[in-house]
Order: C-alpha cells, then sequence, then structure tokens
C-alpha cells in the first residue's frame, strides 16, 4: 500500500511535471468535420490535427490534446486547462474581448444547403418563410439575427450534424452554416440523397469573423508569436497545401 | 456577477419559460391520463391487457429518457415525412416542430411512472370499503369511479408532487431535439455573452420558484381533500 502511495505521488508529479512542458490544446469534442473529429477508437483526427502536428513539428514542441466541450473553450483557457483553443474558432470580436487570436489559419466562408429542389440562390428574400437550422451560438446564429431574423425562422442545435439529419428528414428547409461541414455532409450518403449546396451568403467580416485562429489567453503573447511563426512557416512549406487536399478540392486558408 | 443581458434577452427568457411550462402541463395531464388507464388494467383481470401494461411500464421506467427521447424525435420523427399525404397536411406544421416529440416523450414516460404509483396506490385501498361498496349494489365500473380511484389518487397525492417535480426537472432535455425551453435560452445566452454562472443562476432561481409554488399547490389539495388516517388496534 505504501508504495502504491509513492508510486501515485511520483505520477502525480511527473504528470504536473511535464504539463508546463507541453503545448495544450483544446479541441472541442463535438465532432465538427471535416476538421476535427474522432475515429473509432476515439483518436482526434481531421484537417485541424494535422495542422497542429504540422505546427508542432516546426516549433518542435510536444503538444497534447485536450478535449472540451464548445461553450467550454474559453473558460478552460482561462483557467489554464488548456493553452490554445484550435477549434475552427471565428476570430470575432466579441471573442476578442475576452482572448486573443493568432493570425488566421483558415477561412470559414458561411454557406446554406437545402433540398435538391432546383432552386438557387440565399438571397434573404429567397428564404422567406423558411426554417433555417443553425447551431447555437456561432457566428452563423449572429449573422442570422442581424441579416435574415426578418423573413426566416431559426431552429437552434447543439451542433451542425445534429441540423443535417433533420434537414433530410424535411423537418428544416435550410442549414446554414460553414461551408466545410457543408460540402463534407454533401459528401455522405444522406447528404447526397437529398441536398445540395446553395450558396454562400453575402460577407459581413464584423460578425463572421476575420477567417479562424487558434485562441490565446489574454498577453500570452510568446506563445501567439511562436504560432503564428509557425502557421507562417507551415503555409510556406508546402506542407499546409499537401494535407489540405485530403480534405478540401479548394485551399480553404 | 453581471446581469445585464437580462433585457437583451428577456423575450428569449420569458418564451422559454413559456415552453417549460407548457411541456410540464401537458406531460402531466396527458400522462396522468394514460397512467389511469395504466393502472386499472394492471389491477384487473384481463391477463393479455395486464401484460401488456406491465411491459410498457417496464420498457419505459426502464430506459433512460434521454434515449427515448432520441429514439422518439430523430427514430420515429424521421420517418414521418415519408408517410404519403403528412407533408401536405394541416399536421404537419406541428408534427416538423421538435415541441411535438418532445411533450409526447415526456408524456409516455410520466405516464409509466405514474402508472406503477397509482397501481400501488390501487392496491392500498382498504378492502373493507370495496367491499362495503359492493354490499350497497354498486356495479364494478361505478365502483372504480365513485371509490377505488378516487381513494387511490387521495392516497397518492404526495408521492404525485414529487413526481411532478421530477418532471419539471426532466424538461431541460429537450433542448437537445431543437426545443429553446428555458434551459436552451441559458444555453444560448451562455453562449453568446461567454457568462457561464449568471444565465445558469437566473433559471436555478425560476426551477425553485416553480418548484415551491408545485409544493404549494399540492399541499392546500392534500389539505382539501383531508384523509381518515387508519388506527391500527
Amino acid at each position: 500500500m505504501k508504495h502504491l502511495g509513492k508510486a501515485l505521488a511520483l505520477a502525480a508529479f511527473m504528470f504536473t511535471a511535464n504539463a508546463h512542458a507541453e503545448i495544450r490544446f483544446g479541441i472541442v469534442n463535438e465532432a465538427y468535420p471535416p476538421y476535427t473529429t474522432k475515429d473509432a477508437s476515439g483518436k482526434a483526427i481531421g484537417w485541424e490535427i494535422d495542422l497542429m502536428d504540422a505546427v508542432c513539428q516546426d516549433l518542435k514542441e510536444k503538444c497534447t490534446i485536450v478535449d472540451v466541450a464548445w461553450d467550454g473553450l474559453i473558460p478552460a483557457l482561462e483557467s489554464k486547462k488548456i493553452d490554445v483553443i484550435w477549434s475552427s474558432m471565428s476570430i470575432t470580436d466579441e471573442r476578442k474581448k475576452r482572448i486573443d487570436f493568432t493570425d488566421k489559419y483558415y477561412s470559414a466562408l458561411a454557406g446554406i444547403v437545402g433540398p435538391k429542389d432546383g432552386v438557387m440562390g440565399v438571397a434573404p428574400e429567397q428564404l422567406k418563410g423558411k426554417t433555417i437550422g443553425i447551431a447555437v451560438s456561432t457566428t452563423h446564429s449572429m449573422y442570422f439575427k442581424k441579416h435574415l431574423s426578418d423573413v426566416a425562422t431559426e431552429r437552434s442545435y447543439s451542433t451542425v450534424d445534429e441540423s443535417f439529419q433533420d434537414l433530410a428528414s424535411g423537418r428544416i428547409d435550410y442549414v446554414f452554416a460553414d461551408t466545410g461541414p457543408l460540402k463534407e455532409f454533401l459528401t455522405t450518403d444522406l447528404g447526397k440523397g437529398c441536398c445540395e449546396f446553395k450558396g454562400n451568403v453575402e460577407p459581413d467580416d464584423a460578425i463572421l469573423g476575420a477567417g479562424v485562429g487558434g485562441g490565446v489567453r489574454k498577453g500570452d503573447d510568446e506563445l501567439r508569436e511562436k504560432l503564428n511563426g509557425a502557421i507562417k512557416a507551415v503555409r510556406a512549406s508546402g506542407k499546409y497545401a499537401e494535407f489540405s487536399k485530403k480534405y478540401f478540392d479548394y485551399d480553404p486558408y | 456577477m453581471e446581469f445585464g443581458w437580462v433585457l437583451e434577452y428577456r423575450d428569449l427568457l420569458l418564451h422559454g419559460a413559456f415552453l417549460t411550462c407548457v411541456l410540464l402541463v401537458i406531460s402531466v395531464v396527458f400522462g396522468f391520463s394514460l397512467a389511469i388507464i395504466l393502472a386499472v388494467s394492471q389491477v384487473g383481470d384481463n391477463a393479455i391487457v395486464r401484460w401488456i401494461s406491465r411491459g410498457y411500464c417496464t420498457f419505459f421506467r426502464g430506459t433512460p429518457l434521454l434515449i427515448q427521447l432520441w429514439l422518439i424525435y430523430y427514430g420515429l420523427g424521421s420517418y414521418l415525412p415519408y408517410i404519403p399525404g403528412l407533408r401536405a397536411s394541416f399536421l404537419w406544421p406541428v408534427m416538423r416542430e421538435g415541441l411535438f416529440f418532445a411533450a409526447l416523450a415526456l408524456t409516455l414516460n410520466f405516464a409509466a411512472y405514474q402508472g406503477e404509483i397509482l397501481r400501488g396506490a390501487m392496491l392500498a385501498v382498504p378492502k373493507g370499503e370495496l367491499e362495503a361498496a359492493r354490499a350497497v349494489g354498486m356495479s364494478a365500473r361505478m365502483i372504480l369511479r365513485r371509490i377505488w380511484l378516487p381513494r387511490a389518487i387521495r392516497i397518492g397525492l404526495p408521492t404525485f408532487a414529487g413526481e411532478v417535480i421530477l418532471q419539471l426537472k426532466a424538461t431541460p432535455i429537450v433542448f437537445s431535439v431543437t426545443v429553446m425551453d428555458l434551459y436552451g435560452a441559458a444555453y444560448k445566452i451562455r453562449q453568446d455573452t461567454l457568462l457561464i454562472y449568471e444565465p445558469l443562476l437566473l433559471v436555478t432561481l425560476f426551477y425553485v420558484g416553480l418548484t415551491f409554488a408545485i409544493t404549494q399547490a399540492f399541499q392546500k389539495l392534500e389539505k382539501t381533500v383531508p384523509v381518515q388516517r387508519q388506527h391500527s388496534i
């Protein structure tokens, strides 16, 4: 018993000692393919994980992944449970009040997917009277509030995946989200059968954000600069284009 | 502590509180009606009906409410649109809403628990009273309506109050099927404003307040129908 106690204490010590020597990346544990998701064994995979690996390789740092729920990311960062938010978080003014961001590492274009009925376009007059599925508290939800709430109805989902299910069964008319996950959905059997891409909405950088970046604690400039350098290097070395090809038929930057 | 958001989100919160109450009332009223059928058929003589009711109660009490809700919403609900004509019918605007499925799941679940309690309460009604009713020439149906059920409901009343409170606290899961109830509103506010504790505190107060009101209402009800306690000899 005594030895076990000692071993545990030692393990705990090693763990805490290690925790400071590495960069802890906060990744959302809700699936957000193709950016982050988990394979059958529970291992995190996806475009953002590939980018993280490339960045860490460039920095020659040891990186670990910490699973955090989407709404717990900023609190986890502030309470030092993680060092970076690496989870498709758009750089918005609202969030900048609480945290700092690295340079953007991809651009999130907002788009709309709907049933295969041949009606294209996403202008407000075309969305009139429709019910639109949106993941709760995303930049898309804010965009909806400002630009579309007069003409259409919002249906809130906790993840964008759940809204796809309802789109396929006809309970909502459209899904409004980032182009990445929308295009990913359209490659699945469910998406191929029912739906098509209707178009990108009019941009509004103030709300939709100036791209997606890593979130760091306010004043943690050392880490922010390091990550900025690494993102630039990964982009310049061609590695960025290399692993992006696996996921997209366009340049996500 | 910062509560400046309350004004901005006032409509969302009020509507959320309204939906929470609507779900509670619908599921308790319809669930209780179904529970009476379940209880009566379980103390009745027909073996087939008895086993169906018993199976129903075991199934709904034996599986998590969340799973029932998702089976109904994403399982059953996703096949409904393929029923010919349903999408064009007047029912569709109701049946495409998460609220319909949430109310259905909560009702079915509440009925299972309530049915079991009511069954126990019916068995607890003193045999002598039923025999007396029979002796004065009441039919079986009349005994059920005038003596057995009212007495059983009175016996079960203190337990029902607890069940209604439990039901209130089960309602927040409806947010997972897109119903913006009070918890859903708090969730949205929490994510929009990045404030964690304040929205949760506000809804906590609401739930506690509603629980207090339910307790008071049941106490009043219990006082209006006093029971003669049976003293053992």
